[in-house]
């Protein structure tokens, strides 16, 4: 596959130069959004006007950044977005493992341990991926207030765990059925447990995709804005809602920077996962996915 | 919240009673009120911090739960969850028949007692007053009253162009045109569907009249929906786009503002709260920024009431509640939250000298048309019409004004439909 | 994989001393999994069945039950605004899916010619897909906006005549969502792809260089033919993306100019929320699910049929 262009004519350098040109071209275009956003965030906002987005900063600063993390106002609440940063932070990490856990175990059970109808039951669990998430806000709310749960970040956890459930199953799943189930079936024979099974043959070598489930949620929980504002309360509110808040609090002037900053500053978690670890992540999807 | 601090409750209460009451050992001894609004710019949030500070003074504790964006959108979906879920805030930024329909599903909590040892009865004007209640009981508090059917103008770009402040339709699209021709934006606006509503009520007002805008967006009188009036009212409406920029897609009402302010546009039809930014920016009424009546619309007022509506709570919350009920019509409150909002008092009884001439202007106007009539509950703000039937208004206005080819009678047509909308 | 290697000597470890538990063996998978089955069916499924419930019934501010049959229904079918959103799904849909497509599988076949630095570009690519539009919204709207943006940079470079105003015109505004949605998914896309690419054999691609097959030839007719699984994967994924893309509208068009880019899950949103129009919003929501279920089943068809083949 990767030797298919190799003769060094004067056509094929020609032709690597035009595919590096439209590769750096589409890297533009990626990269545009985040630049701006960069770029403006250490601004002062003297310098932002119309027409300026891509032009470097005179007189770098972060100030904005200051500001964003922990000055800033919302409504009489000057603190910024540090505070609702450790929220979501509160919020993610039990939600995340909570359906990591949730979901190995289901596609264990799912693959390894098939019974009759266990292939209706995924079907029927699948469908939760896909529901739009505004149809179950009231009834949740609802149940949140009956389990004593409203407002709290519990109750939020709660939330995540429940619609993220389904997507980590999907992933367990269509990894799992891809292990030789003859290891299992031998174990079985050995005598060795449920719990020992999944312990001893089937943990070992989820590593790719206890990477992608954990990403997954990460990211899907860490950048929710819906649920994060309707099942909130003035303390427990993630950084997404703190963000929203704070880029539409109006105040005469619009500091741009320092909503570039905040949005930076929300955005940057879920950043460095990605390019730190995304590479496992679409290498542990497809092994999923693809082979399924 | 402080577990730890359950022990040291005699020494809270004595320190509470001797020291600074917004210390935090009171704070968490004292009964909370949480408050959920959308007060969120930094006039509005500076004015409303003097609420909290009243409500310290006294030894409550005050839960700021601001959440911003969509002129109290989002706020709703928050209270709507938090209502499901049984655990409603003390008390929640709600207004106009909005409050009626909270009442109807029984969530709300009379306030009758301060109501009565206030004497709200002979301190709020009936049209106030009748907003607030439920049958016949409080359930709600005012906190101001704004006007929606203002022009803000900028004196230097109105000299530049050589015109005065329009008085009618015909004058501003005039001016309007002298505006354009010294090269500025004539008229600032935000193309979100809620201006849109706003600047149509001010022109409905002008051209077809305090009784036509009361049978047609009040009282959503079919007749007079699909009437000839209203296809004026819609084509004149439409014209106003020409004087408007191309760029105004999405744009906040406050950005609008801000371009009259810094002489890009000349003028904008907006609320009161416009003042707000005017203020913000340090400029002074009537020298600086001019405001009037909204061209045509001398004889009325739209009015736009901000009130606080307080859930059905429990025990020292209920206190709580009630006090900050009390609270919210003290002078002192009423003048600093109205003073940086642009509105101007719920209750009429106050020294507006520290206000300025908009404010003062807005005031008499408000008496003037209460008593000749005149005095009309906004369309576009929630105050008129229910959510439902409001927003099918929106639909048509927004989708009207917005489309190329679309003819003020089919717009028309469709306003009846809009009114039928309601189940 | 070294999947075998690794997990050989466990299992022959595996070897216990223990009897069989046979009873409470048999039960604790679907021990394990009554919890979560418990879960769709009720947050899930009976949310559903609530908000189907609810679609029949004349629910305002707060739900009620009060029932008008299939009123809810009929009023949706002549909403002129319902009719916008739901072309405009078609619109966006259709142009989402299909240019994520095409963008990813150009990338990826490009970034699958032995490029330099080609870690940095793919994670270039895919960084968007971490990102929520409340995030990315702001500057979105931005660029967008004529008087501030691209426009405005273009023209100030010296092009006085160059012109990009989709956000503010009523006919293109969701094309603007296309721009912003295709930028945050394709990345994704790509990778799907190029992990795709990476797993063809070589000796099918060899044998065809051999038979003197020219380059677009033997991407044409033997590489893409491989790739189908995965261009089934993404339809899949890149439609429930544009079923439920939200966000991306509230922070970028607000559904503007009038309506003119407002989708389903929006109308809905704003019905359901802003207009205390609960049943009108629950009936919008279960056509919702209805679209939902044509993409899912065939999906879920070809899932378990595979299986049964695997």
């Amino acid at each position: 596959m990767d030797n298919v262009i190799r003769r060094r004519t004067l056509g094929a350098r020609l032709g690597r130069a035009m595919l590096y040109a439209v590769l750096l071209l589409a890297a533009l275009f990626y990269l545009l959004p985040l630049a701006v956003m960069l770029i403006t965030s250490v601004k002062p906002l003297a310098e932002i006007s119309p027409g300026t987005l891509l032009s470097l900063p005179r007189e770098p600063t972060l100030a904005p950044w200051a500001k964003a993390w922990g000055e800033a106002c919302t409504g009489m609440r000057c603190e910024g977005v540090g505070v609702y940063f450790f929220n979501s932070i509160a919020i993610v990490v039990p939600a995340v493992l909570i359906s990591t856990i949730i979901g190995a175990l289901n596609g264990y059970a799912l693959t390894k341990w098939r019974f009759k109808g266990s292939e209706l039951v995924f079907a029927l669990m699948l469908f939760g991926c896909f529901i739009p998430f505004q149809v179950v806000l009231l009834p949740m709310a609802q149940t949140l207030g009956w389990l004593g749960l409203s407002s709290s970040r519990a109750g939020l956890v709660l939330v995540h765990v429940v619609f993220g459930i389904a997507f980590t199953t999907l992933f367990f799943r269509n990894f799992y059925v891809a292990v030789p189930t003859e290891l299992v079936s031998a174990a079985k024979l050995d005598g060795a447990g449920f719990f020992r099974i999944f312990w001893r043959i089937l943990l070992p070598v989820s590593a790719p995709i206890i990477v992608v489930s954990v990403i997954w949620q990460f990211t899907q929980i860490w950048n929710d804005f819906l649920f994060g504002v309707a099942f909130s309360a003035h303390n427990t509110q993630p950084v997404t809602v703190a963000l929203n808040n704070l880029v539409n609090t109006s105040t005469g002037v619009r500091e741009y920077n320092v909503d570039m900053a905040a949005a930076m500053i929300a955005a940057l978690p879920t950043l460095i996962v990605y390019v730190l670890a995304g590479k496992y992540f679409v290498r542990g999807l497809t092994a999923g996915s693809v082979k399924g | 919240m402080y577990p730890f601090n359950i022990s040291f409750s005699k020494t809270a209460l004595v320190l509470a009673t001797t020291a600074a009451a917004s210390m935090a050992y009171a704070s968490a001894q004292a009964a909370e009120v949480e408050v959920l609004h959308w007060w969120t710019s930094g006039g509005e949030a500076r004015a409303a911090n003097v609420l909290k500070e009243l409500m310290e003074a006294e030894g409550y504790g005050w839960e700021d739960f601001a959440v911003a964006g969509g002129g109290g959108e989002t706020a709703m979906t928050v209270l709507k969850s938090r209502a499901m879920s049984g655990n409603p805030p003390s008390a929640a930024q709600i207004k106009g028949p909005e409050i009626q329909e909270w009442g109807e599903l029984g969530l709300l909590g009379e306030l009758d007692e301060v109501a009565e040892a206030e004497g709200w009865d002979a301190l709020l004007p009936t049209t106030v007053a009748d907003v607030m209640r439920h049958n016949g009981s409080y359930v709600a508090v005012p906190v101001n009253v704004h006007r929606v059917n203002w022009l803000w103008a900028n004196p230097e770009v109105l000299a530049a162009a050589g015109v005065e402040m329009p008085t009618t339709l015909d004058e501003l699209f005039v001016a309007g045109e002298a505006i354009r021709e010294a090269g500025y934006i004539p008229l600032a606006h935000g193309g979100q569907a809620w201006q849109d509503a706003t600047v149509f009520e001010s022109v409905l007002l002008a051209s077809g009249g305090t009784e036509f805008y009361q049978r047609a967006l009040v009282e959503l009188d079919e007749e007079a929906l699909g009437s000839a009036q209203m296809i004026e009212a819609l084509e004149t409406f439409k014209r106003l786009r020409e004087l408007m920029d191309d760029d105004m897609s999405g744009r906040d009402w406050n950005i609008a503002t801000s371009m009259v302010i810094n002489g890009d546009a000349g003028m904008q039809l907006m609320g009161d709260w416009a003042k707000g930014e005017f203020t913000a920016a340090e400029l002074t009424a009537g020298e600086e920024y001019l405001c009037a009546a909204a061209p045509g619309t001398q004889d009325a007022f739209t009015f736009n009431i901000d009130s606080l509506a307080m859930f059905r709570v429990e025990g020292v919350e209920r206190e709580a509640q009630q006090a900050l009920a009390r609270l919210v019509l003290e002078p002192t409150f009423q003048e600093a939250f109205n003073l940086a909002k642009g509105s101007i008092p719920a209750r009429p009884d106050l020294d507006m000298s520290e206000f300025d001439t908009c404010a003062q202007q807005s005031l008499e106007d408000f008496q003037r048309t209460a008593e000749e009539g005149g005095l009309v509950p906004s369309m576009a703000h929630g105050m008129a019409v229910r959510a439902d039937v409001q927003g099918a208004i929106f639909d048509v206005v927004t989708n009207y004004f917005n489309s190329r080819d679309m003819p003020a009678e089919e717009a028309a047509r469709r306003m009846v439909n809009a009114a039928q909308a309601a189940l | 994989m070294s999947l075998s290697r690794s997990v050989a000597p466990l299992a022959a470890g595996a070897a216990s001393r223990r009897s069989h538990s046979g009873r409470l063996q048999a039960w604790l998978p679907k021990l394990v999994l009554a919890p979560s089955i418990a879960i769709s069916l009720l947050f899930v499924y009976g949310f559903m069945l609530w908000t189907f419930i609810l679609s029949l019934t004349n629910s305002r501010m707060l739900p009620s039950y009060e029932f008008v049959g299939f009123a809810q229904y009929a009023r949706l079918m002549a909403n002129d605004r319902w009719w916008v959103a739901s072309t405009n799904l078609v619109v966006f849909g259709g142009l989402f899916v299909a240019i994520c497509l095409a963008l990813g599988l150009l990338l990826a076949i490009l970034l699958d010619q032995r490029i330099r630095q080609e870690g940095a570009l793919r994670t270039i690519y895919l960084y968007p897909m971490a990102l929520s539009f409340i995030v990315t919204g702001v500057v979105w709207k931005w660029l967008l906006n004529p008087g501030l943006g691209i426009q405005a940079m273009v023209r100030s470079w010296g092009f006085e005549n160059f012109r990009f105003d989709w956000l503010v015109n009523p006919d293109t505004a969701v094309y603007t969502l296309v721009i912003a949605a295709v930028w945050q998914a394709s990345g994704f896309v790509m990778a799907l792809f190029l992990a795709g690419l990476r797993g063809i054999d070589d000796s099918i691609l060899k044998a065809a260089q051999l038979d003197g097959a020219s380059l677009p030839r033997i991407y044409w007719r033997v590489v893409i033919p491989c790739l189908r699984p995965v261009v089934f994967s993404a339809v899949m994924i890149l439609s429930h993306i544009a079923i439920k893309s939200f966000d991306l509208v509230v922070a970028l068009t607000g559904g503007g100019p009038g309506y003119a880019s407002d989708l389903p899950a929006t109308f809905m949103y704003a019905h359901a929320f802003t207009r205390a129009q609960i049943g009108l919003g629950s009936a919008s929501a279960m056509l919702m699910l209805g679209g939902v279920l044509a993409i899912l089943i065939p999906y879920l068809y070809s899932e378990l049929r595979n299986r049964r083949h695997g």
